[in-house]
């Protein structure tokens, strides 16, 4: 099992991801301007600020040749994870239904937060258990669709803090190798650093390859 | 002839520049040398004060002089930081101030060859709860702080804020970095090889930041409307992450021979501090400097502070490989000069000599002054209003503490910051005194070891007006002390020193002293200063700030896997009371609220008894013998009783030995445990137990955790 992590210019949590996937299996970074992707088994893409998200999160990133690659990889049913500003890259990219608008408080706002697993049969989310404790941390995090998509995760009650519809904090594809969310499952890893949650989606996705 | 005042020279400045040149200087060279030759950039006030500062250690593998300081950490590993203000800019623009701040302090560390791996802040503003302005400044510059850190993916993991009335018009915003690197990597800014290039990296030059720290607003030079552009600098951190890679990645290759960064004073500092290190000349072409506006005049282009700069040298062999790796990061990199032997400094446009100036003359000739102190006779600073009524009881009183500015929760600020990018942190904000990342491992790519390091930062105003000597003094041991609450010992320190005008003598005397009782508190507890700032001039017309040195501190931890929680743990922990605590009221937390001028009298410190306290809890965290460490900060034993409750969620019934609201910083701490464990620490006297959802001070004051805990994060009146 190989995952490929994407490097764009303003990326952030790439090394996190990285070493995240690593505790599962293989993980190597992906260059923004190399469409090749390298035979990896699954692609992600992470948290930060690619291109600055000067005119709009993740709205430059999906012009990448990376992207195109990755698009062609997804509809091919390649797993594809998206964090944070990669969840928006994939929303952008059309691979994910609707889009990340900022937070009601208009603020960057980092909490750690309970998520209910309503989505268990996907390829990201089968090692999980009912609910995760994961941190969040991002201003352009509340989710609007125009019409019903697939959600796996939910912010538990009361944990929504950036307002999204639904207290939707991940969705997915129709077909479900796809999925996004906006909290950050690599930066729950380790209990020296927090929680450990966030492994089982690494996990589940290591187990479906 | 009167250009030279007005750039901020005196006359006998100006005679020393003529008599040194031989000649007049041209307009180019004046502006260059008003700079070189300002406080700022020659610290002409405060030099010969510094050097009373110890800078050697067993750890010190970079001390002052360099952009940063750093120590060894082990495996191999060395640790730089680095205290720097941006106070004026953010008191003009809080967004984009505290935002370059941020950035300014970042280029300085990845300057030494080491990657960010963390920020702290300390802020101060003035009374939040009565002034708009305050609440607009503390609110834009905590946003900025965020912007900058956020985006560039290092986080921040602790700091400290302050509000009183003297910081009013005159906020402080100190920013800290601190940065990791392998021994080999760790680079010089002195710039080598004659024939080698310059190469300026990042960012286009603009007219930003022309008169902004520096004295130019009032320019002649230009004489045109081109001076009255917006002053403060404006931070883009995409470009800046992209620069700190390429640069990490260029080192990582041994590409360059040495890396400076631009701040103040732009290429003119950047390039001759280069050249004074390196004990050679430059020359640099301004017509090849990649610019924003087309008509910069060659002084403009000398003096710009334009943000996400870098100055590199290379040799030349190697310059195709640094414009690959370069275009890689889409970072703009231009050759813009060479290193020379002629030892001067060599301005050309299209080739032809615009100003020449002899490196020493700009770097080392500036004059340094002696200062003039003299204490006060009269109080320097005004009783705040009364906010606690004198006959208030202790409940109130403690309700009241927690509830104020300076002692409220802090989650509504840093929750608008990233601690945890870069998955190094094992103590969050809020989970302990001092902020704890774990490090690599020997040998390891990815993935940590069990060593790691601690980060504090503290300052206290008040204190250090009731006494300058030992409030600054307190302000390391605080930092000290904040370490031993999470097991770390101290490797060295960095510092902020900011004051009003030291040509006022009263001022003079505070820095003075602040920095004697710095020296002192550095020379008991064996910390060396590592690198620093000073920021002088700090006044309105409402007069001066408070003398406010801040401390940054770094502590190596042994173990990642047993470090300090602040909060109580579990019912039945003993709760114990460690070191020689002698709190006094004077000023104290309790002593502003009750409207008390900051005078009176600091304890006196017994240095043997403090250190074996600190001693005495480092050793408890690091057994894995007590549960939770606190130390007894401002507000006194009774308000740390009560963070450690809040942060624990549960009660403690106690017994208090000392008045429950004096303050003796950086000297006692509350500690939590197994019972047998807790009074097994040397020094430690029982004062009650962990249990119930009740905070109990015997004949004094019972309060629900509930309550504490909601006074507590109302208090800042931001959400």
């Amino acid at each position: 099992m190989k995952f490929g992590v994407l490097r764009f210019p303003g990326t952030c949590d790439e090394i996190d991801a990285l070493q995240a996937a690593q505790r599962v299996g293989d993980a190597r970074l992906l260059w923004h301007a190399d469409p090749d992707l390298h035979g990896v088994d699954a692609v992600i893409v992470p948290g930060g600020f690619s291109y600055g998200d000067y005119l709009r999160a993740g709205a430059i990133a999906r012009f990448a040749p990376v992207m195109a690659s990755v698009l062609e990889f997804a509809h091919a049913g390649g797993l594809v994870l998206g964090i944070c500003n990669g969840f928006q890259v994939l929303c952008e990219a059309g691979l994910l239904p609707g889009a990340l608008l900022p937070n009601t408080n208009l603020k960057f706002t980092f909490r750690q937060v309970n998520l209910d697993v309503v989505d268990p049969d996907t390829p990201f989310t089968r090692a999980a258990g009912k609910t995760l404790s994961i941190p969040a941390k991002h201003a352009t995090g509340r989710y609007h669709a125009d019409g019903p998509v697939d959600v796996v995760l939910r912010y538990a009650p009361g944990e929504n803090f950036n307002g999204s519809e639904d207290d939707i904090a991940g969705v997915r594809n129709a077909a479900g190798n796809v999925f996004g969310l906006m909290p950050h499952p690599e930066h729950a890893v380790d209990p020296l650093t927090g929680s450990t949650d966030g492994l089982a989606i690494f996990q589940s996705m290591a187990e479906h390859v | 002839m009167s250009k030279h005042r007005d750039l901020g020279l005196t006359d006998h400045e100006y005679e020393l520049i003529v008599s040194g040149l031989g000649r007049e200087p041209n307009d180019v060279e004046l502006a260059m040398l008003s700079l070189m030759w300002s406080e700022h950039c020659a610290y002409k006030h405060s030099k010969k004060l510094l050097g009373r500062l110890p800078t050697d250690g067993p750890h010190v593998l970079v001390g002052p002089g360099e952009n940063a300081g750093a120590v060894d950490v082990g495996n191999g590993q060395a640790v730089a930081f680095k205290v720097e203000s941006h106070n004026h800019p953010s008191a003009v623009e809080p967004f984009q101030g505290a935002a370059t701040g941020v950035g300014g302090i970042l280029r300085d560390v990845f300057a030494v060859g080491a990657r960010p791996i963390a920020v702290l802040d300390s802020l101060r503003f003035g009374e939040v709860a009565e002034s708009e302005r305050s609440r607009y400044l503390l609110e834009h510059a905590v946003a900025g702080i965020g912007h900058y850190g956020n985006s560039i993916g290092v986080p921040t993991v602790g700091g400290e804020i302050y509000f009183e009335s003297s910081y009013e018009q005159n906020c402080l915003v100190n920013a800290m970095c601190v940065g990791l690197a392998p021994h080999a990597r760790l680079t010089s800014s002195a710039a080598v090889g004659l024939g080698n290039v310059l190469i300026l990296l990042g960012a286009l030059t603009g007219r930003d930041g022309i008169g902004g720290a520096s004295v130019l607003a009032s320019a002649e030079l230009s004489g045109a409307d081109e001076s009255k552009r917006p002053t403060v600098q404006i931070g883009d951190p995409f470009a800046e992450k992209k620069v700190m890679e390429c640069c990490l990645e260029l080192l990582d290759s041994e590409l360059l021979a040495s890396l400076q960064d631009l701040g103040a004073a732009g290429l003119t500092s950047a390039a001759s501090e280069m050249a004074s290190k390196g004990e050679v000349g430059l020359d640099i072409d301004v017509a090849s400097v990649p610019l924003r506006e087309p008509d910069m005049e060659p002084f403009e282009i000398m003096v710009s502070e334009s943000q996400e700069r870098m100055l590199c040298v290379v040799e030349p062999e190697k310059v195709a490989a640094v414009l690959e790796v370069c275009e890689r990061w889409e970072v703009l990199a231009t050759p813009i000069g060479q290193v020379t032997d002629t030892g001067q400094f060599r301005i050309l446009k299209h080739g032809e000599q615009v100003g020449e100036l002899p490196v020493p003359l700009l770097v080392d000739e500036c004059p340094l002054y002696d200062l003039a102190p003299e204490p006060p006779t009269a109080p320097s600073f005004a009783a705040p209003p009364a906010v606690v009524a004198p006959d208030a009881d202790a409940r109130s009183q403690l309700l009241a503490l927690l509830g104020s500015a300076n002692l409220a929760s802090r989650r509504a600020v840093f929750e608008q910051y990233d601690p945890i990018v870069q998955s190094r942190t094992v103590r969050r904000p809020e989970q302990a005194d001092a902020a704890v990342l774990a490090l690599p491992g020997a040998g390891s790519g990815f993935g940590h070891g069990t060593s790691g390091i601690a980060i504090s930062i503290d300052g206290n105003g008040r204190r250090v007006a009731v006494d300058p000597r030992a409030g600054a003094a307190e302000a390391v041991y605080e930092c000290a002390a904040n370490l031993a609450c999470v097991g770390a010992e101290p490797l060295g320190l960095t510092n902020c020193l900011n004051f009003g005008n030291p040509e006022k003598p009263h001022v003079a005397w505070q820095l003075e002293q602040a920095v004697q009782g710095l020296a002192d508190a550095c020379e008991q507890l064996g910390v060396p200063v590592i690198g620093g700032n000073v920021s002088l001039y700090n006044e309105s017309p409402d007069g001066p700030i408070l003398p406010t040195p801040v401390v940054g501190m770094v502590g190596a931890v042994e173990d990642v896997h047993h470090v300090g929680r602040l909060g109580f743990g579990s019912a039945g922990d003993a709760i114990a009371l460690v070191g020689e605590f002698e709190p006094r009221r004077d000023g104290s937390e309790l002593a502003k609220l009750s409207g008390e001028a900051p005078v009176g009298t600091l304890p006196v410190r017994d240095v043997a008894a403090t250190r074996k306290a600190h001693e005495s809890v480092r050793a408890g965290i690091r057994s894995g013998a007590l549960c939770s460490a606190h130390d007894i900060a401002e507000g006194g034993i009774a308000v740390a009783l009560a963070e450690a409750a809040i942060a624990g969620g549960i009660g403690a019934s106690v017994s208090l030995p000392v008045d429950p609201f004096g303050e003796d910083l950086g000297s006692g701490f509350i500690v939590s445990g197994p019972e047998r464990a807790v009074l097994g620490l040397a020094g430690a006297r029982l004062l009650g137990h962990v249990g119930g959802n009740e905070l109990v001070i015997d004949g004094l004051l019972s309060v629900s955790v509930d309550q504490l805990a909601s006074a507590h994060s109302a208090g800042l009146g931001i959400n």
